[in-house]
């Protein structure tokens, strides 16, 4: 290392910043929530050679129950609502997708390298069916493992986890053949530059404000929290843990109503949470969208005034409904 | 024959400068599923009247094994897309799984990829048009070297909708200048590759003909 002043000396922003850093080596430790409780134990998953660290909430000799973050964020996001489920009697058992959270980042992201790790944790849990509850991103991969395991699930709890936005449904064709171009070139050359690519440092208030931006409708101390555990602290500043690679948006073959496919067909009983808020993260399905898709007996709830994050809105409320589902 | 090293997020892509005219428009072949670029120049593309070079996908050849799987036909067009960056121009001949990422990579490039050629091989067909019974595959037993087992797993599972494909041909018939900027020399014909050929960018015609073709194109 040189031992002579680096960037800080020469940008002012910079050197505002590490002057807040250094004001707040311990901020992170002093961070709590109303209701956050942090995982019980963690432990580390080998999933076809990558390392996932897997969070548990309650009793180690409870019966298990699997809990599925979204993208985007992580086993973390579950401190208030996971040791709710925990207080009804289960043993929550999270984990932080490839590349999110504690866990390793991967070379490739894919629908079935998810799924696949979701099993690699279920196998470390528990040979025994149980029941699976996942949020967005996190529902629909659940939904994927209930269908190739339909031995190895009990019941099915999907927050806000149903696809349906169609994208871009007002555009003409030939308009949309320059959108799709521009995706692509967008998708490319964020491809060509991602080796070098690191999260942009700042304060925990700055990572918390950059995530409103995102999560409109959770407040600011919320995301300072979640800034404080899914964020590390390098000289420069807080930066979040999630692989810089990870991008949102892009395109593929994946269609949303091939995940709405797989729930006619589901074998176990299933309870379905959905938001009445459209926002960015959101996926905007109506109970009058999945109507014809839902299996008979499908329990499904549609929050009012309520976004995406309809777990972090509104915990007492779904960990009430979840575990007189499980019960 | 040189190897240069390139670099596409985590991992280290070969690409293979296997010889051919020292000036002129690069001519980059994309191997097949489960393959890995040849030593030489293949016999039909030896009058190809500039560089001739191949590039080994993530997990296959020379190129960085990665752990835990996750290949997608998409980041094949990445690994594709760094070639290209190195190149800047190119006409594309890919083999299998290596045409389709041609014609998705002549999509998206439409002014950098002069031309692509779809050609029989390993891996044409994916996964078919649409989603198989969900299963969890592991490979059966972990493996030394190339191909990594969870890609030959994966890519012979990615779906491979019709639209999908044409959206990428009509792309580049639009964006590339050229009159057609697909020529399909493949005999087997799965559903994806049956779409194209009914679009007026894509020609079928052989091989040799397609080099002749694109060896003028500008």
């Amino acid at each position: 290392m040189r031992d002579r002043p680096g960037p800080r000396a020469r940008a002012p922003a910079g050197g505002r910043l590490s002057r807040e850093v250094a004001a707040q080596p311990l901020e992170a430790r002093g961070i709590t929530h109303p209701g956050a409780r942090a995982p019980d134990r963690t432990r580390s998953v080998d999933a076809g050679g990558l390392a996932l660290a897997v969070h548990e909430w309650g009793d180690a000799d409870a019966p298990p129950l699997l809990l599925a973050h979204g993208g985007f964020d992580f086993a973390r996001t579950f401190d208030v609502f996971a040791p709710r489920l925990a207080a009804g009697g289960w043993r929550v058992v999270s984990w932080d997708q490839r590349g999110h959270g504690e866990s390793e980042h991967a070379a490739l992201y894919n629908w079935d390298a998810d799924a696949r790790d979701a099993l690699a944790v279920l196998d470390s849990t528990t040979r025994e069916p149980c029941p699976f509850v996942g949020h967005s991103k996190g529902g629909s991969v659940l939904l994927h493992l209930a269908d190739a395991c339909p031995h190895r699930v009990t019941r099915l709890v999907n927050i806000d986890g149903m696809p349906s936005r169609s994208r871009h449904p007002d555009v003409a064709a030939h308009e949309r053949t320059r959108l799709l171009a521009d995706d692509l070139a967008g998708w490319l050359d964020h491809r060509r530059r991602a080796a070098g690519l690191v999260r942009k440092p700042g304060t925990l208030d700055e990572l918390a404000r950059r995530r409103g931006r995102m999560n409109p409708r959770l407040s600011h101390d919320w995301l300072r929290y979640l800034a404080s555990v899914g964020a590390r602290r390098d000289e420069d500043g807080w930066r979040w843990k999630i692989d810089p690679a990870l991008r949102f948006g892009g395109f593929g073959p994946w269609r949303p109503e091939w995940t709405l496919q797989r729930l006619p067909g589901l074998s176990v009983p299933m309870l379905g949470f959905l938001a009445s808020v459209s926002e960015p993260m959101g996926w905007d399905t109506t109970e009058e969208i999945l109507r014809s898709y839902l299996p008979p007996d499908a329990e499904i709830h549609t929050l009012a005034d309520t976004g995406h994050f309809i777990h972090i809105e509104r915990p007492d409320e779904v960990a009430a409904r979840v575990l007189r589902f499980l019960a | 024959m040189s190897v240069i090293p390139l670099r596409h997020d985590k991992v280290t892509l070969a690409l293979h400068a296997l010889g051919g005219a020292p000036r002129g428009r690069a001519l980059l072949l994309l191997h097949g599923r489960g393959e890995r670029s040849p030593a030489r120049v293949p016999p039909a593309a030896t009058g190809w009247p500039g560089p001739v070079f191949a590039l080994d996908f993530t997990g296959h050849g020379a190129s960085t094994l990665p752990r835990g799987g996750g290949y997608t036909a998409e980041i094949l067009m990445a690994d594709a897309d760094a070639a290209l960056a190195h190149l800047e121009r190119a006409t594309v001949l890919g083999r299998g799984l290596g045409a389709y990422v041609a014609m998705l990579l002549a999509g998206a490039r439409p002014r950098a990829v002069r031309g692509a050629i779809l050609c029989d091989g390993p891996g044409l067909a994916g996964g078919g048009p649409r989603p198989v019974t969900p299963s969890i595959a592991a490979p059966a037993e972990a493996s030394g070297g190339p191909p990594d087992p969870q890609a030959l797993i994966e890519l012979a599972r990615d779906v491979r909708p019709p639209d999908y494909a044409t959206s990428f041909v009509r792309q580049a018939s639009q964006l590339s200048g050229l009159d057609r900027p697909l020529s399909v020399c493949a005999v087997e014909r799965p559903d994806w590759l049956a779409a194209v050929v009914e679009e007026p960018g894509a020609e079928c015609t052989t091989l040799a003909e397609a080099l002749a073709h694109y060896a003028t194109v500008s």
